[in-house]
């Protein structure tokens, strides 16, 4: 194996194991499917009551999912709030400094260990798709894109979380203000009146509702596919200058 | 094997270490000495590259740290000052871990066991780092950093918190390293310097203040020709026959222990050759002697001694 990126393989195992190994990820995979699982009832429900002979995408899934990434917001900071404080906190992150690891490589495992622990999570509501597809086969092609929409919007607001991580050793600050950064980031557009006319082009530029909602439709739209990416780039971007923070500040 | 030229480091407007320089041959063992707040573990830093200085420049094993950050800590083994570990790893997966971030090449699994029966973990290997005892602990520390076999190990505070057996076992493990690597470690005791190392670089406020064998600090102090005397007998008659010994120029009663046993500090501008005379005359006159001896000043008074002169030479200046 290349002997360059073995350290880094070796601390996506370890972020990845201690997730596992730790109960908290249950928990918050337990209480995620509980309410996932809650709306796709209720929604199936409704769907069935009034839009049934409906599209199933606009009725169906553009609902469960929306709902989806509600709980998905929920529970977000609690997987990312430890990548870093919990290390700071522990000293642990001086070993990591001090391995021949780069800075990139350590945000890079953190990043990736929380997005393993949120495919885990969320590729278990494929469950609900299969459910309705062996009793009336619908398009797939909507279906995957809202996939890959969850995925990338899920990866903006973990590299938010982990960045947000990287500032404090205390996790519930992190978990704390990563909960208002994705909650804003998502509802920045709710109330359209409220923007002035001018501005709200901006705001629905910003908000990851308005990127996420046409991979809903079965829309891929290379905007809102780079808008997911820019926004990772960017937290591992500033990642990377908070851990670089320790030049200066001579603390972990 | 380490070498660190003018190293200095500000946190804004604070320097905490200013234009450090010094060289740890091949197998040395070399102690940093000072007060808390000095800028050990500062220097350790930068040489971990766990930060970069603000100017000047260290090398491990002819590698520069700021221009191969990698291949240098590939070099180093280190154990920060909080012994900082995962408290839910078991030891055997925690060091495997470290084996692997560390680049260790070939069987990960040979390295962890053989660093875990150097350090005396085997019986430990599946336990909880979290359950461990604090001297546990402090093996699990050492343990990952000696488990890539590096040339260069920095150990910052190495026995800080741990019970005197503690210490004692951490102290003959470091020794027993001391064939395998060049050790680097910094500590606030100072008779740690004296049992472990081989050389003392002594710290204060970011400067190094001294630099010496430890033999020759402790010589350096002996040579101001004192002497220990440990005699039982009437305090004013001994103190009046060692004044008329030939070369002695005074005496300062130490200690007036039970059963009359006296412990005298005699000085002589001749140093230890008035040994042999003080004997006699002390012989001669029936008391017992129990103890004559060149009186070594223990590291904390020189360390007083260096620092006072320290000062004066700053107020001087």
């Amino acid at each position: 194996m290349n002997l360059t990126i073995r350290p880094f393989l070796a601390l996506l195992g370890k972020e990845v194991r201690s997730f596992f190994a730790s109960p908290l990820v249950y928990f918050v995979a337990a209480v995620f499917l509980a309410l996932s699982g809650y709306y796709f009832y209720t929604n199936l429900n409704a769907f069935i009551t009034f839009g049934f002979g409906e599209s199933i995408v606009e009725h169906l899934w553009q609902r469960l999912f929306s709902d989806i990434v509600r709980v998905v917001i929920t529970v977000i900071p609690l997987v990312t709030m430890g990548v870093f404080a919990e290390e700071k906190h522990l000293g642990t992150v001086e070993l990591l400094y001090t391995a021949p690891l780069r800075d990139f490589e350590i945000f890079a495992a953190k990043f990736l260990a929380c997005m393993a622990v949120f495919v885990v999570i969320t590729g278990s509501t494929v469950l609900y798709p299969v459910l309705i597809y062996r009793i009336q086969p619908f398009d797939l092609s909507s279906l995957l894109s809202v996939y890959l929409g969850l995925l990338l919007l899920i990866g903006a607001m973990v590299s938010i979380g982990v960045f947000l991580s990287s500032l404090t050793e205390t996790q519930l600050i992190a978990a704390m203000f990563t909960y208002g950064a994705v909650l804003l980031l998502w509802n920045l557009s709710w109330n359209e009146a409220a923007v002035p006319g001018d501005l709200l082009g901006i705001v629905t530029q910003l908000c990851a509702f308005d990127h996420f909602e046409p991979f809903g439709r079965g829309v891929i739209d290379l905007k809102d596919v780079s808008y997911f990416l820019a926004i990772i780039t960017l937290m591992g971007w500033l990642t990377m200058r908070s851990m670089e923070s320790r030049q200066w500040r001579g603390r972990r | 094997m380490i070498q660190a030229q003018h190293l200095t480091k500000d946190y804004g407007l604070f320097r905490a270490v200013d234009g450090v320089s010094f060289r740890v041959g091949a197998g040395e063992i070399v102690g940093l000495l000072g007060p808390n707040g000095s800028g050990k573990t500062t220097i350790m830093r930068m040489l971990t590259g766990f930060f970069a200085p603000t100017s000047g420049t260290c090398t491990i094993a002819g590698i520069d740290i700021a221009r191969d950050p990698r291949e240098a800590r590939r070099m180093i083994g280190y154990l920060p000052e909080r012994v900082a570990l995962y408290p839910d790893m078991p030891v055997q997966g925690f060091l495997s871990f470290i084996a692997k971030v560390r680049g260790v090449e070939g069987r990960v699994q040979g390295a962890v066991d053989e660093a875990m029966e150097v350090c005396g973990l085997t019986s430990m290997a599946r336990r909880q780092i979290g359950k461990l005892s604090k001297g546990y602990r402090q093996r699990v520390g050492i343990a990952q950093a000696i488990i890539h076999q590096p040339q260069v190990l920095i150990l910052d505070e190495p026995t800080v918190g741990l019970d005197p057996r503690q210490i004692v076992e951490i102290r003959s493990l470091i020794r027993t390293l001391s064939g395998l690597a060049t050790v680097l470690l910094s500590t606030h005791i100072l008779p740690e310097v004296s049992v472990t190392c081989s050389r003392v670089l002594i710290l204060d406020k970011g400067h190094v203040i001294a630099e010496d064998s430890v033999e020759a600090l402790t010589e350096k102090t002996a040579g101001r020709g004192e002497t220990l005397v440990r005699v039982t007998g009437a305090e004013a008659d001994v103190v009046s026959a060692i004044r008329g010994t030939a070369g002695v120029e005074d005496v300062e009663v130490l200690e007036r222990g039970q059963n009359g046993m006296l412990a005298l500090a005699v000085t002589s501008a001749r140093g230890g050759a008035i040994r042999s005379h003080l004997v006699r005359t002390l012989v001669d006159g029936g008391w017992p002697v129990h103890e004559v001896s060149p009186r070594l000043m223990s590291l904390e008074d020189l360390f007083v001694d260096i620092l006072e002169q320290a000062g004066r030479a700053e107020r001087g200046a």
